[in-house]
């Protein structure tokens, strides 16, 4: 499993200078210098040679992706001259509200979508059964930004029960933790998408856990139903589940964006926003590759803990 | 048409199972009666002709609905901005003035074309793709395959919508940027399926019998490889919709005043608040109904071709 774990390793390094070759080269092609952002559009041709000259950007351009390496390696994203801020000062000031609104939203989806994909199992062909899944093939042909309009409509312009944007005075993640009413519907709308695939997935592994060997024998040792349900099927039915959230970073970053925007709360995803917006590409790149990062990140820890919980993959 | 008996090595069934009406080198007949088998079972699936039904329906909507339903969707007009459905507009008019359901009609357009241009690209992008790394194999294969492995990881919306700052987003431009970030999967499938076929009896049976390299790619390969090819087209076509409305709604979308959902989505939030109902909802229902109807019939077609391969 050593082996394995090392080859995986070696793998995710490889897979992350390509993550960051391209991102250089996108920016390179998008924005070769940030010049004009610095001396103003107008900038005098001399001017603009000699700031290249002294920042380093006359150089060959695989000098330049190295140097850009060795600022990713020392967590160094660039410099945001839209916004006169280092983009890792932006990002730190970002991510925990953004890493609260997922953490909250998958934590929320995964206690929503386990519970009620064993019991469309155990119920599988049953009215409940159809209804579930209907929903859940409708929520995920359903762009989340509508869901949340949808929501916006009902449950704050209609019954009042939420602000319809979360509001301005929600500036640190601590305030968005103690005000759970602002943060509800963004969390209930981020969460129910991943609802819609998780559940599917679970469905139907529970429905192959089910028809396994051990919950007949746990059946035939006179077990209750409950103790059959959540002590044998739970924990052999969620093995798939630790991958599936492995994989869902790309989903929750890029559902993230949607739903800060449309909420107006300021994350990653709203700063993003306001980059393209702005035309800050060093901020644009920084946060691709840092989701690139991540979905690496995620991937390998998927792997590496379904090797860990599961026997048969390690024999495999 | 009646199953011929279950043949022991595939390949073989045209030796072994032949009807005697059946014409000569047996196994084309195998293979057609293995698609037409696929093809009975997803009509079986009544959720699958629903969504064939749906997307029949917005192709005639969209594309002969403004012959019949004369609109101006390129002229601004600010004296009838915002009015409610009725009268001569039958879905109202939105805030630039233009007819809500002309509208919708004229963004369907756009979000069915992108959505099967985007993903012709990626299919035949991704099947020669992974055609070649899993045919060639060896050192090229890992090469082509850590190169996917690599484009994956980047999330897909974010280089996209990086991209569409720099672009004039017309709709060969949206459906050229998706198309070309969204082939990695059929690729992998491709190449996937490719390396178990290679291996599989009935090619090594075709081999046998003196099949050339050509016979072998283009009779048995091939047509075992594009059932994947054709279940991942339709998930293909959803996807490049929403991405489209997702770009849309941010202010990335097509360029004005060409039409497309998410662009018309892009003010919701104000049009929600203001009580203007027929500018969001009529058009997000449209956008799920075509997403939906994709994605079932990709569904549909997964079992189908599913079941195919469980009978023999």
């Amino acid at each position: 499993m050593i082996g394995y774990i090392i080859r995986r390793l070696v793998m995710a390094v490889i897979v992350t200078l390509g993550i960051a070759a391209i991102t250089f080269l996108m920016l390179h092609y998008l924005s070769p210098s940030p010049v004009y952002d610095v001396l103003g559009a107008k900038a005098q041709p001399l001017a603009v040679k000699s700031w290249n000259k002294l920042n380093g950007y006359d150089r060959p351009e695989i000098l330049q992706f190295f140097s850009y390496l060795g600022n990713l390696l020392q967590l160094n994203f660039g410099y945001s001259y839209k916004l006169s801020q280092s983009v890792t000062a932006l990002f730190k000031e970002n991510a925990g509200r953004s890493a609260y609104l997922s953490g909250a939203a998958l934590l929320l989806s995964l206690v929503i979508a386990i519970p009620l994909g064993i019991a469309q199992a155990v119920k599988r062909n049953s009215i409940g059964d159809y209804t579930v899944t209907a929903l859940n093939f409708t929520l995920y042909s359903m762009p989340s930004f509508f869901l949340g309009l949808i929501l916006i409509q009902f449950l704050a312009l209609d019954w009042h029960v939420f602000p319809p944007v979360v509001s301005d005075s929600v500036t640190t993640t601590w305030q968005a933790f103690t005000h759970p009413l602002q943060l509800t519907l963004p969390i209930v709308t981020l969460a129910l998408i991943n609802v819609a695939s998780f559940s599917r997935y679970m469905r139907s592994s529970a429905l192959d856990s089910l028809a396994q060997d051990y919950i007949r024998l746990a059946r035939a040792k006179g077990l209750g139903e409950r103790a059959v349900l959540s002590r044998h099927l739970l924990r052999n039915a969620c093995l798939p589940m630790i991958t599936l959230v492995g994989l869902s970073i790309p989903t929750l970053l890029a559902g993230n964006l949607l739903i800060e925007v449309l909420f107006n709360y300021p994350g990653l995803g709203l700063l993003f926003y306001n980059a393209l917006t702005n035309l800050d590409y060093n901020v644009l790149l920084a946060y691709t590759v840092l989701g690139g990062f991540l979905t690496v990140l995620g991937n390998l820890i998927a792997d590496i803990a379904i090797t860990v919980s599961d026997p048969r993959v390690r024999l495999a | 048409m009646p199953e011929p008996f279950e043949p022991l090595i595939e390949g073989l069934g045209g030796l072994v199972g032949a009807s005697p009406r059946g014409p000569e080198g047996g196994e084309v007949q195998v293979i057609a009666s293995g698609w037409r088998l696929a093809v009975r079972e997803f009509m079986d699936n009544k959720l699958a002709v629903v969504g064939v039904c749906v997307i029949v329906f917005f192709i005639v909507f969209c594309f002969i609905g403004p012959l019949v339903y004369h609109t101006n969707q390129s002229l601004f007009n600010p004296l009838i901005t915002d009015q409610a459905p009725g009268g001569s507009h039958l879905l109202g008019t939105d805030d630039h003035g233009f007819d809500e359901l002309g509208r919708i009609m004229a963004g369907g357009q756009t979000a069915l074309e992108i959505g099967f241009f985007a993903s012709a690209i990626a299919t035949v992008i991704g099947t020669l793709w992974g055609a070649i790394a899993g045919l060639v194999g060896g050192i090229l294969d890992g090469v082509m395959m850590r190169f996917v492995d690599i484009l994956l990881s980047i999330p897909f919306l974010f280089v996209v919508l990086v991209l569409a700052t720099k672009f004039s987003a017309t709709v060969l431009d949206e459906s050229m940027i998706i198309g070309l970030f969204s082939w990695l999967v059929p690729s992998r499938l491709v190449r996937g399926e490719v390396l178990t076929l290679r291996t599989r009896d009935f090619v090594s049976a075709a081999r046998v019998m003196g099949a050339g390299k050509r016979r072998i790619v283009l009779r048995h390969l091939i047509p075992n490889a594009l059932s994947v090819v054709i279940v991942n087209i339709t998930f293909q076509v959803a996807d490049a919709i929403l991405v489209l409305a997702y770009l849309g709604f941010l202010g990335f979308g097509l360029q004005y005043p060409t039409a497309s959902w998410g662009d018309m989505l892009g003010n919701a939030q104000v049009y929600v608040s203001e009580g203007y109902w027929w500018l969001v909802y009529p058009v997000g229902a449209c956008l799920v109904a075509v997403v939906l109807a994709a994605n079932l019939i990709g569904d549909a077609l997964r079992d189908a071709f599913d079941v195919r391969l469980r009978r023999r």
